[in-house]
């Protein structure tokens, strides 16, 4: 075998399997861990990855390998590889990759197929992938000969992370792995396309700042693509100079610090009351890099009504999609506002900040965070003791449910990339094995798992590749004995009757001390904080069960479809106590 | 909502039809009518859709397709000038005694008989939709056996084609679309 990889490619070609050049190209790329699970039809792949400097996670499940590659994404704003055989294996990808679709999250998935002779005649674990995840691609290839294995490769990756980045699949016949042509990476580079480019325009850009100068009441809305366009820095100062407050969407948190002064929090369904009032009442909207999700705006027709809306993202079929807009640009984001920011004029916007503080009203009141301790372990206390044992600086994976909320309302993340979870999809199941990926994306850092007992069974048997590959990650089970958030549902808007949702779990403890892994549980506050710094002393993975309130519910909450403004708040103190009297 | 009129430019490899044709059943976009075929240039096909949509499902309906990486060119020729033509074969039931009738419709409507069979012919005809109707309607009274028409094709016309309205992916209603050739 070669020891020419990641090196300059040779002046003439050189013959190599479908397999080596797979690896060549993946090398060349940049990658250096992959997670994924052998099988029939990628064996040849597999024998020839054991040439090649890759360091390959073997998975439980390939659902876990695409989550991990989605993780190691997020984490690391590189691609992601996973891979898997055919048949079982690629379908078992399915849910990662639409997870990676909904979060544009670039991610490629190799898959083995059946060889090309046999494929249509129903072969053993043969199906149509790329057929399968057609709608859930941003593209994806049937490679059936060796010499264009190279080239799918190449503009995969292209792909992957250019524009809005998405996932892109790979399935490669187990005919053209094996089979020999000449390899010439510099042939494969990826074509160019005829499309047009994406030219930012300058009278959208006039009409922009016309808006953002002459507002009085304005809104940013800053979503994902601040993360994916490297943005920070730039809305920040924008904000800064204009003095305009800013909004988050779950899969923004952490694009401005939390602790800015600007930064408001969380928009939506489960956003602070006065953070959706201010946008119910402003008279701008520029939203950077979001999509006006259903789970941002509730009801449509009630939304932002008085206000403009300026929409600039990369993908233009977003623009106009479920807002009306005044002006929309498309753009990478960061460089739309570069073109922006010396127009903006310095703004002094002291009453409208005001407002929205005085908004906050008796809502502080109403914080599990200053209740007193009722004896009661709520979740929230659990992630305000993480946050606070952590200072901040912890990468956190969330499960999606009640926890993953309360993880978006109380942990305050100030730098990006440090909340990885699941937006678009919801995708229970998804934060262990997403953690295990960061956690080989960003070795050095803290990584903690937040999950719910529901969703942590979804996935659990990653623990076995935790131990495997001797990581070290923290696990918070959010135990309630329920679906928590279906419950809460079915709390409001199903008169109480709890169809499926009351959950059993094994002994979380015993789970880990089987795959040989460190663990304990919690029930009363006192021990969450020393729980917490225990596991954090450990060089290695340590769980901890909390044992938390078993009804308690995520507040606020704009039911779905309804208007923004209409949220069901935290119940008083007051009130309550009167009740219970 | 009124029928817009795309010209697309598509890579010609396997499977990039599905991919269009799943672009439209995933964001839920009718189509009146699709052709397909062959270009002046190799490799290249060429696609005609009439979808049924407003201005701005039009423009959303365009930058859903240039999103395929297979999709080269995407042209809304809806508000330009254009010829457009469908062929239709008509299989019409026509006893000896009444072909004079059916023969001098097929003249007044400059189509051709292209079969001829003891009890009916078979006509063919080109044009706009406006025109196939018409003869379908005076056909209809004599018994319609079979009838298949393509569908239709678009052209901008000759000042125009070179350099033809591209529609560019502004995600602006406001700006005017550029012109630029591919």
């Amino acid at each position: 075998m070669s020891s020419s990889f990641g090196q300059q490619p040779p002046a003439t070609p050189v013959k190599r399997t479908g397999a080596q050049i797979l690896w060549e190209c993946l090398v060349r790329e940049g990658v250096t861990t992959i997670f994924g699970y052998p099988g029939g039809a990628i064996l040849p792949a597999y024998d020839a990855m054991l040439d090649y400097p890759i360091r390959h996670v073997l998975v439980r499940h390939e659902q876990g390998a695409t989550h991990m590659a989605d993780g190691y994404a997020r984490a690391s704003g590189k691609v992601g590889v996973a891979i898997a055989t055919s048949g079982p294996g690629a379908t078992n990808m399915v849910t990662g990759i639409a997870t990676a679709m909904m979060d544009s999250v670039p991610i490629v998935c190799i898959t083995g197929q059946v060889g090309s002779k046999l494929i249509g005649s129903d072969a053993f674990q043969e199906t149509d992938i790329t057929g399968v995840t057609l709608p859930i691609t941003k593209h994806n290839y049937l490679v059936t000969r060796a010499q264009d294995v190279a080239a799918a490769v190449r503009e995969a990756f292209h792909i992957a992370k250019s524009g809005r980045p998405g996932p892109v699949l790979i399935d490669i016949t187990k005919d053209a792995q094996q089979s020999s042509c000449d390899f010439d990476w510099e042939a494969a580079a990826p074509r160019p396309h005829a499309r047009p480019e994406i030219v930012i325009n300058s009278a959208s850009i006039a009409r922009a700042l016309e808006l953002i100068n002459s507002a009085e009441r304005p809104v940013i809305l800053a979503g994902h693509g601040i993360m994916v366009s490297n943005a920070e820095t730039v809305v920040r100062q924008f904000a800064e100079r204009a003095e305009i407050p800013v909004a988050m969407t779950l899969l923004g948190l952490g694009g401005v610090p939390a602790s800015h002064p600007l930064n408001l929090g969380m928009m939506g369904m489960h956003g602070e009351a006065w953070v959706n009032t201010a946008i119910q009442e402003a008279d701008l909207l520029l939203a950077f890099g979001m999509r006006f999700d259903d789970r941002v705006t509730g009801n449509l027709k009630t939304y932002a009504p008085n206000a403009r809306k300026v929409h600039i993202d990369i993908d233009p079929a977003e623009i106009g999609k479920n807002v009306k807009v005044d002006v929309g640009i498309v753009g990478d984001l960061r460089d739309v506002l570069e073109n922006l920011l010396p127009g903006v004029a310095g703004g002094k916007r002291t009453a409208w900040l005001r407002h929205i503080d005085e908004l906050k009203g008796d809502s502080a009141v109403r914080d599990i965070q200053n209740l007193p301790d009722d004896g009661h372990l709520y979740a929230a206390h659990v992630i305000h003791d993480i946050w606070r044992a952590t200072e901040g600086r912890a990468i956190v994976v969330t499960d999606v449910g009640q926890h993953q909320m309360w993880e978006a309302q109380y942990y305050h993340h100030d730098q990006p990339r440090t909340l990885i979870t699941s937006g678009g999809l919801g995708t229970m199941g998804f934060a262990l094995p997403a953690a295990i990926g960061a956690k080989f994306a960003q070795p050095d850092s803290e990584v903690w798992v937040v999950a719910g007992d529901g969703g942590f069974q979804m996935t659990m048997p990653e623990l076995a590749t935790i131990a495997q590959e001797k990581l070290d990650i923290k696990v918070a089970i959010i135990n309630n004995g329920y679906l928590g958030m279906v419950r809460q549902w079915q709390e409001f808007f199903y008169e109480r009757r709890y169809a499926a949702t009351p959950l059993l779990s094994p002994d979380f403890t015993k789970i880990a001390d089987a795959y040989g892994l460190a663990a304990t549980a919690v029930s009363r506050r006192p021990e969450v904080g020393p729980a917490i710094e225990a596991a954090r002393r450990l060089k290695s993975t340590a769980i901890i069960e909390f044992r938390v309130e078993q009804e308690d519910t995520v507040y606020p909450m704009v039911p779905a479809g309804a208007d923004l403004h209409a949220m069901i708040r935290r119940p008083s103190p007051l009130v309550e106590t009167a009740e219970d009297a | 909502m009124k029928a817009h009129t795309f010209v697309v430019t598509v890579e010609d490899l396997p499977g990039v039809l599905n991919r269009i044709s799943s672009l439209f059943r995933r964001r839920g976009f009718n189509i009146e009518s699709l052709t397909v075929g062959h270009t002046e240039r190799p490799g290249v096909s060429r696609m005609t859709f009439v979808v049924l949509t407003d201005q701005a499902g039009a423009e959303r309906f365009a930058a859903h397709l240039y999103k395929l990486v297979n999709v080269i060119s995407v042209q809304d020729i809806t508000a330009h000038p254009a010829v457009f033509r469908e062929l239709a074969m008509i299989k019409v039931t026509a006893p000896q005694e009444r072909r004079p009738e059916i023969v001098h419709l097929v003249e007044v409507f400059r189509a051709r008989i292209v079969d001829l069979a003891p009890d009916s012919l078979t006509i063919e005809i080109t044009g706009n939709e406006d025109k196939i109707d018409g003869l379908v309607d005076v056909l209809r009274p004599y018994g319609l056996i079979e009838m298949a028409r393509t569908g239709r094709l678009a052209m901008t016309r000759a000042s125009r084609s070179q350099a033809a309205a591209v529609t560019r992916p502004t995600g602006d209603s406001h700006d005017p679309q550029v012109s630029y050739s591919v």
